[in-house]
């Protein structure tokens, strides 16, 4: 027969049990558990595109991929850019033919497949192109996702994939909602620009940003309040792409667009 | 003695703590929690450094091309395409004059037609570029063999 006082006792025990964080079952040092929640990080890179001066040239997909050694040929890239033509009849046709790598040169809209579509130039009610990288999101999905812990985020903000740890499970390239990552033809693992994390830790801009005639592409890190880029997101209007994802993208936009996805 | 409960257990703990020593060679000393928490810094430190060390090919600043090439450099400066950056179409540098001693330079007609290709857009900065049409406009030659780059202007052809 369970007494009233053995059974309060249990309950307790029972409550007390349960509410120990699974996290505090596995015996770490403090200071790696809540190593993650200090922000002491003096850096937070970002990334500003102006779609205004944006022309579609495509030198900085060249560049990149000529700097991150990304297979010429191959239909992969890091970055690439969008065109956007916008008719008066309220419908979007958008393309990137190769990813831009050898920019715009006609008004046909690649509908792929070898099939094209020519539109009369009175009938554009907006038209305008869209570079695309990495948003080294705050909250990255594609590093939720990976099992092994190959992709992670660095204390600036940059997501970098490890080769030698990746398995190609593939996960990470779905998981993303911008769809920035692609397999390495090469290497057969997950691949994804990094802000040219190699030329940024060295004080360099990125490879697409030095390689931009007109100012389009400018990196800032957003904790220095006297950076160029943290003065233009702070007191212009910006907007990021796919903010309903929650994933808090670091790539800001100067004239974006309801139409741009 | 409960043998048919104490004997598959023993098994358990045995594959248990091969597993974990198994676990102590195979994982990397660096792997763990990074400054990021465990959702998003769960890595293998040394490969941050790994990235770090990739090759620079680009430069970038043109400085570096002004001292060698300080005529070309001066009259480009003087032209519309002194917005352009030297490696855009003289290819990255690495490190030149040391390693490539010569640069591909890129004198394709589609290099010029990425910009001078003209598209109607009235939001875009490309409808301002002056431009021809690449079809009617001397099919086939090279814009480099009539045009220098280095001075764009009409004046200037060659």
């Amino acid at each position: 027969m369970i007494s009233r006082r053995s059974l309060l006792k249990n309950a307790i025990k029972g409550v007390a049990a349960l509410s120990i964080p699974l996290a505090a079952i596995e015996a770490v040092n403090p200071r790696t558990l809540f190593g993650g929640k200090d922000d002491k990080a003096k850096v937070r890179w970002v990334f500003l595109v102006d779609t205004y001066k944006c022309v579609g040239c495509g030198l900085c997909v060249k560049a990149c991929k000529n700097e991150n050694e990304i297979p010429y040929d191959a239909n992969v890239t890091r970055t690439w850019v969008e065109r956007y033509v916008i008719t008066k009849d309220g419908k979007r046709h958008a393309d990137t033919p190769k990813g831009a790598r050898d920019g715009f040169t006609t008004s046909k809209i690649d509908l792929g497949m070898g099939h094209f579509e020519e539109i009369k130039a009175a009938e554009i009610a907006k038209a305008f192109f869209v570079p695309k990288l990495c948003n080294q999101c705050e909250n990255p999905p594609c590093v939720q996702v990976c099992p092994v812990g190959a992709t992670y985020q660095t204390s600036t903000g940059i997501v970098l994939v490890d080769r030698k740890w990746c398995i190609g499970c593939g996960y990470c390239i779905m998981g993303c909602p911008y769809g920035v990552r692609f397999f390495h033809p090469v290497y057969h693992v997950a691949e994804k620009c990094n802000f040219c994390y190699h030329r940024i830790s060295k004080g360099l801009k990125t490879a697409c940003v030095g390689a931009c005639p007109f100012g389009a592409r400018q990196i800032g890190n957003i904790k220095d309040p006297n950076d160029p880029v943290t003065k233009i997101i702070m007191t212009q209007r910006v907007s990021v792409l796919k903010p309903e994802y929650g994933t808090t993208p670091q790539v800001y936009y100067l004239g974006g667009d309801e139409f741009i996805i | 003695m409960k043998n048919h409960v104490f004997r598959p257990l023993a098994i358990i703990v045995a594959l248990v703590v091969l597993i974990l020593v198994a676990r102590l060679f195979i994982v990397p000393k660096d792997f763990g929690v990074g400054e990021r928490g465990y959702m998003y810094g769960w890595h293998r430190a040394g490969n941050e450094n790994e990235w770090k060390a990739f090759p620079v090919k680009y430069n970038f600043s043109s400085g570096y091309c002004k001292d060698c090439h300080g005529d070309n450099y001066e009259g480009l400066m003087k032209s519309p395409h002194a917005i352009i950056p030297c490696e855009d179409c003289h290819g990255p540098v690495r490190d030149h004059p040391s390693d490539p001693p010569k640069l591909a330079i890129d004198t394709s007609r589609a290099q010029c037609l990425r910009c001078h290709s003209p598209l109607p857009y009235p939001s875009s900065g490309r409808a301002e570029i002056r431009g021809v049409d690449p079809e009617a406009h001397n099919p086939g030659v090279e814009c480099s063999s009539c045009h220098n780059p280095h001075k764009p202007a009409l004046e200037s052809m060659r």
